[in-house]
């Protein structure tokens, strides 16, 4: 289920920090639930509040001018550690569709092209850039256009970013990609076919 | 000229889109409670179907109770939910189940292997990172999320990009007290949490090649904490021993064409993007300080200081990983106590793990004020230890011999750790909050675990044993 994405404008809200893991965006506890709604009440939570509930007002999240933001920009390997979708679901449920760092998880980037939270990756210094630029201006917006493939900064400054062509078009359109792969059934049939015949012992039961 | 990931990748390929983006056939996937109920309700809202029941085995594992009453009792209603849901998906699809009344339930990267679920040459996923444990038998698998967990169980296929390919060559043969786990730790500490990332690995080299199929897992588990896709060994004659005769292995009809087809999974030299060594006679037993697994020293070391570091990022992240774990920089690692100790987990709690255990805790005792746990990696092991006698030997010691399951590895089943406790464990991730909000990660091996719980803080286990 990919939620649309084009492009959008929103104030970036700066997470000065790197290997933010998978347990750190969503704790486990809050993972006990068997549907994919609700989930951004437990972001981030044992940074956003404190051990008595109450907000932690130095948390970025919960500072007043990055509060609605809908953008992050953060350190590298964004999203490391286990495999969890619920950090995604997360992170958009709260209200955020982009996260920017130098380098994410590889499970996580997956993820969140197959929901609709577009993961940009920047270079390290142009990263560090934004951060300062943010921080420096607080509540200040960040704008990303995928068609063209560009994040335009505060202060104007464009950053170029890749993203694969097959997810781009599945983001930009909100494509079901179950339905696009089983329009490929009849190859996945031969393949089995074959695979039969090569290694039959991988057909069997289990 | 092509590496054994290339050629295993290769064999899966049913289409190709351009930039290397391919359809590959799933072999095998293993599914738990946590990361498939949204999968099977959207599967269902959407009027699909399960395509190969048969490639799957369900197992519940990360929110089970390792305590004896837990088929009677599960306190948490959320996870009964959760663990009711797996049995009727299960069962709706005609998938095979191995509910907690099941000997063969546990930690799922321990029950698939050792029912022979995972052959040489395979693709397998689940959705869970640790996954990547079983490329231990030269098989590509990997951790999945929730919708591609949805996508393979549809299509028996999955959209992924090549990886890039690394080697890390291991020479030389691990000392006495130092296991797979140390030999793992020191390589993330070497390469960094971000160092395999858009990489698979494939381990090799001398002190590869002599460790069990059970220490390959280890090794092999916690590449995704090196940010690796996967990892892998290639097989051979180890992997073909404890293969022959599992219940889901090729039987004696088919068994020496597997064979024959396997041996075909091999590195072709110079295939690799990138290479690694490291000399595995030179690793001491290692101990994580921090809060990531790449912050990993020997124990014969201190608290690293961050002042000492050139790069201010580096410097603040040093900074506050102490603040967590409530630590002074210049403290030995030895001076460190513990309140806790837990052997288990996807990367320790086979039944190698368990002997290694049992042979540091063989008339010792459990430090006072120290409580320490035994949580097998599935009902399979537990029974195997129970026949060895290795059961007595932790019960005498003060051991607790609890239930299989993913147990305090994640702090969302009943076992965790209480805010401020400080815990020497099996298990893969110490990062913030892990094992219980405020909890206190230390890495380290199950030799080393039990060294600690007898000494009442961590300890050198070659002094011990």
């Amino acid at each position: 289920m990919i939620e649309k994405f084009v492009s959008l404008k929103a104030v970036a809200i700066p997470l000065d920090r790197g290997n933010v893991d998978t347990d750190a965006i969503i704790p486990a506890r809050f993972l006990k639930t068997v549907k994919r709604t609700g989930l951004g009440e437990g972001l981030f939570h044992a940074w956003r509040f404190d051990e008595s509930g109450k907000e932690t007002p130095d948390f970025p999240l919960n500072m007043a001018p990055y509060r609605g933001g809908r953008i992050l920009v953060t350190g590298e390997n964004f999203g490391c550690g286990s495999s969890r979708e619920h950090a995604v679901w997360s992170l958009m449920d709260y209200g955020i569709r982009v996260v920017i760092a130098p380098s994410f998880g590889d499970i996580f980037y997956n993820n969140g092209l197959k929901n609709g939270l577009l993961p940009v990756r920047l270079a390290s210094g142009e990263v560090r850039a934004l951060i300062g630029k943010v921080q420096g201006a607080p509540g200040s917006e960040i704008s990303v256009d995928l068609p063209a493939q560009k994040v335009t900064g505060p202060d104007g400054t464009v950053y170029g970013f890749e993203v694969g062509s097959f997810p781009k078009e599945c983001l930009l359109k909100g494509l079901d990609e179950i339905a696009l792969t089983l329009e490929h059934e009849r190859e996945i049939e031969r393949y089995e076919r074959d695979g039969k015949k090569r290694s039959p012992w991988l057909f069997l039961d289990i | 000229m092509a590496s054994i990931i290339r050629k295993i990748w290769d064999r899966h390929v049913v289409t190709e889109r351009e930039g290397g983006l391919c359809l590959l056939y799933i072999d095998r996937h293993l599914v738990h409670e946590v990361t498939s109920p949204q999968a099977f309700e959207a599967l269902r809202l959407a009027g699909r179907k399960v395509r190969r029941p048969f490639s799957l085995l369900a197992v519940p594992d990360h929110n089970v109770p390792t305590s004896p009453d837990r088929l009677e009792r599960i306190e948490d209603p959320d996870s009964r939910v959760q663990l009711e849901t797996l049995r009727e998906n299960a069962r709706e699809a005609g998938i095979t189940l191995f509910d907690m009344d099941d000997i063969r339930q546990g930690i799922v990267h321990v029950t698939g292997p050792e029912n022979g679920l995972i052959l040489p040459g395979v693709t397998a996923v689940c959705g869970d990172s640790h996954t990547s444990t079983l490329g231990a038998f030269g098989a590509v698998a990997f951790g999945i999320g929730t919708s591609e967990v949805e996508h393979a169980l549809a299509t028996q296929t999955l959209w992924q990009t090549r990886p890039r390919e690394m080697r890390i060559t291991a020479e030389g043969a691990l000392g006495v007290g130092v296991s797979a786990k140390d030999l793992i730790l020191a390589i993330i500490a070497k390469i960094g949490a971000g160092g395999g990332t858009g990489y698979a690995i494939e381990y090799a080299g001398e002190a590869v090649r002599g460790l069990s199929m059970e220490a390959r897992m280890t090794i092999c588990n916690m590449t995704i904490e090196a940010g690796g896709r996967f990892g892998m060994v290639a097989p051979d004659e180890t992997t073909f021993a404890y293969l022959k005769g599992r219940p889901a292995a090729p039987g004696p009809g088919l068994w020496d064409d597997a064979v024959a087809d396997w041996k075909m999974f091999f590195s072709d030299d110079g295939s690799f993007d990138h290479e690694e060594s490291i000399d595995a006679a030179r690793i001491v037993p290692q101990v994580t300080w921090g809060t990531s697994p790449q912050d990993s020293l020997p124990v014969t070391g201190v608290v690293p200081d961050p002042a000492g570091h050139p790069d201010p990022q580096v410097r603040e992240r040093m900074e506050r990983a102490l603040r967590y774990m409530d630590l002074r920089p210049g403290t030995r690692l030895t001076d460190i106590p513990v309140d806790k100790v837990f052997i288990g987990s996807c990367t320790n709690a086979r039944i190698e793990d368990l002997r290694a255990a049992a042979t540091v805790a063989k008339g010792r005792k459990v430090a006072n004020g120290v409580t320490a746990m035994i949580v097998p990696g599935s009902g399979l092991v537990k029974q195997q230890a129970e026949v060895e006698g290795l059961d007595r030997i932790f019960l005498d010691a003060g051991f607790q011999w609890r239930l299989p399951g993913c147990s305090m590895c994640l702090g969302m089943n009943p076992d965790r750790l209480k805010p401020g406790e400080r815990c020497a464990s099996t298990s893969n991730r110490n990062f913030e909050g892990r094992q219980g909000p405020g909890g206190r990660t230390h890495l380290m091996s199950p030799m080393m675990a039990v060294a600690a719980a007898v000494a009442g803080r961590i300890s050198d286990v070659r002094e011990v044993i």
